[in-house]
């Protein structure tokens, strides 16, 4: 799978040895590959009809272009965002209950 | 019922590991890949009809039955111990390899028990077993948590046996069979089967015990007690509906929780609350093609969390770390453990052709079929968030994120070759469902490999990883844990406690100064009165005498007179 390192922790000058993952001047390369996957996982809606699954209820969403793209990356920001809220109030230092 | 004797599988183990601590090295070695082996072997040997009924008192217990759920769990229940053992060989204490035992031994008599009295005696060794588990970690918080964790489940016993006896008054019998909750005993049983099976709101147990556990014990908890509570559920109360919204809400409660926190353990402990939540979500819905997604994705579930853990485990071993702020760049190092961990995680994930993808999708065409338009989009919402908090998260941040400079070896060779085994299952349970499908508790009717299911499948997964990288930033690890029910019993309580310690030690300081100040106010008077100087002590003048008994002589002389 795609995995572009987190930039924050790389400045060019400390590259040098590194695994070619960590190196800053591959990050790029590595987002185009990640979008490259992307766009291949959603061109074959522009062949194929999903069937939808609820069509007696009238809800045909499901079948429609790229649901299944939007939706998992729409769930997955709704529940990181979800989880930086109730973190606000849950979190604690990881020495909260030690003696 | 048959007369024959049927020998009840899991006393096998549960026997055997009593002869782990006489034995070492090399046959200690073939004790532990042996006993899961006999256990399968007896598991499949046992008549489709097998039963061994007792008489107890006015009551008929049955300790063996054999059913199709039955086989199925005590199947895996057994590859499960195969792998530990083979795992936790080198580096696990004799303690904990015999607990481990006992505590897999009673799980697997647990999917037999035909009635609910034997279920609840393997269910309390379960719990006993799992404790030593946890404690032969040999650290303070080990045993802190293991102490909680006792706690937690022995209240669920507690629960579960007074619902044994309602429900045993209510219908005269004790044979354990689907029930519905609709009595105050069936509510009980059902209540007990979730304390286990880590629903709210004690679900916090989870994450609380199994990763203060040893690299391999918590391996051995993670498998057990949450997928027999499953079990029991489904044997239990198929198709409670109540059951349905329980299961989301754990679900969501471990992606959320898991998404919070930094210990790479603690994250796959959150991720067992959100796969069992599947599992009790998808017995709720209760058809015949729920169920067997419940089960199959028990049986899925147990070998890829397991794998996870194993992986997590080595990294643990070796690096004495655990928190993800402190890990990152292992891939470098620990090839085999990355890749390891890399499959656990896609098959967590439901990625094509893994385990997860045959398995977890019986669940979701359940709630298509039945028409549940909002469990089915919250499933497939829960889908992208297990390859978010599991599937990449874990492996990202404990393998690949920063690089910290560790650069620790692979495992020892046991545990390289149980991570292999159970990497293979994940494929080729992926690839060739039919052996899988074939023993689940109903025909299978379902094709997973379809080219709308591919493509949709990658699309949810593929985008969900997106987001994950893309909101990076929102997810740099932080040193914390989060607040969850569990601070009511560590905090909450404890403060009280302490504040009525505190307030009760002064109400009783002021007491006791009452106290003394009376006695001291007696002792006062008795001085003054009778000390050296008092009335009462001092010594009596002659004169005073010698007036005394006149008057007495003149009062005699004057009664004397009247």
């Amino acid at each position: 799978m795609n995995t572009p390192a987190d930039k924050s922790n790389h400045s060019p000058d400390k590259d040098a040895g590194k695994h070619w993952l960590y190196r800053s001047e591959n990050l790029p390369k590595l987002w185009v590959i990640q979008i490259v996957i992307l766009v291949l996982a959603v061109l074959p809606d522009f062949f194929l009809h999903h069937h939808p699954h609820f069509e007696q209820s009238g809800f045909t969403l499901d079948g429609s272009f790229g649901f299944y793209a939007w939706y998992g990356f729409l769930a997955c920001a709704g529940m990181v965002a979800l989880a930086k809220i109730l973190g606000i109030f849950l979190k604690r230092k990881d020495t909260y209950y030690d003696e | 019922m048959t007369s024959e004797f049927a020998f009840p599988p899991g006393l096998i183990m549960i026997l055997g590991a009593m002869l782990i601590p006489l034995l070492g090295g090399r046959s200690r070695m073939l004790l532990l890949l042996g006993l899961p082996l006999l256990t399968l072997a007896a598991v499949w040997g046992l008549p489709a009809d097998a039963s061994l009924k007792l008489g107890f008192l006015d009551y008929t217990l049955e300790p063996v039955r054999s059913s199709v759920e039955g086989r199925l769990f005590a199947t895996i229940f057994a590859i499960m111990a195969f792998a530990g053992g083979l795992y936790a060989h080198r580096q696990a204490s004799t303690t904990e390899l015999t607990a481990a035992f006992v505590y897999a031994g009673s799980a697997i008599g647990v999917t037999f028990a035909g009635d609910l009295l034997t279920l609840f005696v393997f269910w309390e060794i379960m719990a006993l077993g799992s404790t030593v588990v946890v404690w032969s970690a040999g650290t303070q918080s080990a045993y802190r948590a293991g102490l909680r964790y006792l706690l937690v489940h022995l209240l669920g016993g507690v629960v579960l046996m007074v619902g044994i006896v309602a429900h045993v008054i209510d219908t005269g019998s004790l044979e354990f069979t689907a029930m519905q909750p609709d009595s105050f005993g069936n509510w009980l049983i059902l209540i007990g089967f979730l304390v286990n099976a880590g629903a709210p709101p004690l679900s916090a147990w989870i994450a609380d015990a199994y990763p203060e556990a040893s690299p391999s014990g918590t391996v051995f908890l993670s498998a057990f007690t949450t997928k027999t509570a499953v079990f029991a559920l489904l044997v239990g109360f198929p198709g409670a509906d109540v059951l349905v919204p329980i299961g989301l809400y754990m679900v969501f409660y471990g992606i959320i929780y898991a998404l919070l926190e930094n210990d790479m353990r603690r994250i796959l402990a959150y991720s067992i609350v959100n796969q069992v939540g599947f599992m009790v979500a998808a017995v709720g819905i209760g058809t015949e093609m729920a169920l067997n997604g419940a089960a199959a994705h028990a049986f899925a579930h147990i070998i890829y969390k397991a794998l996870l853990l194993m992986s997590a485990g080595s990294v643990l071993l070796m690096t004495g770390k655990r928190k993800c702020t402190d890990l990152g760049g292992l891939f470098q190092s620990m090839p085999v453990t990355a890749i390891n961990g890399i499959i656990g995680a896609l098959a967590i994930s439901a990625f094509p052709f893994t385990s997860g993808f045959v398995t977890k999708s019986l669940e979701t065409q359940a709630a298509a079929n039945e028409g549940m338009l909002l469990v089915w989009l919250l499933l497939l919402a829960a889908s992208a968030g297990v390859f978010l908090h599991a599937g990449i998260k874990f492996p990202w941040f404990v393998f690949f994120q920063k690089d910290s400079g560790l650069r620790p070896p692979d495992p020892p060779a046991g545990m390289r070759y149980a991570m292999w085994l159970f990497s293979f299952f994940c494929i080729a349970i992926g690839l060739y469902p039919d052996p899988l499908y074939r023993i689940l508790p109903y025909p299978v009717d379902y094709q997973p490999y379809t080219i709308d299911h591919l493509v949709t499948q990658f699309q949810v997964l593929l985008f969900a990883g997106f987001a994950f990288f893309v909101m990076l930033k929102q997810m740099r690890r932080t040193l914390t844990i989060s607040l969850d029910f569990d601070w009511f019993y560590r905090k909450f309580l404890k403060e009280i406690g302490n504040e009525f310690t505190l307030r009760t030690s002064v109400a009783r300081e002021t007491r006791e100064q009452q106290v003394w100040a009376g006695l001291r106010r007696l002792i006062e008077n008795l001085y003054k009165h009778h000390g050296p100087q008092g009335m009462l002590a001092r010594a009596w003048p002659t004169g005073s005498m010698v007036i005394w008994v006149a008057v007495l002589l003149g009062l005699s002389l004057v009664l004397y007179y009247l």
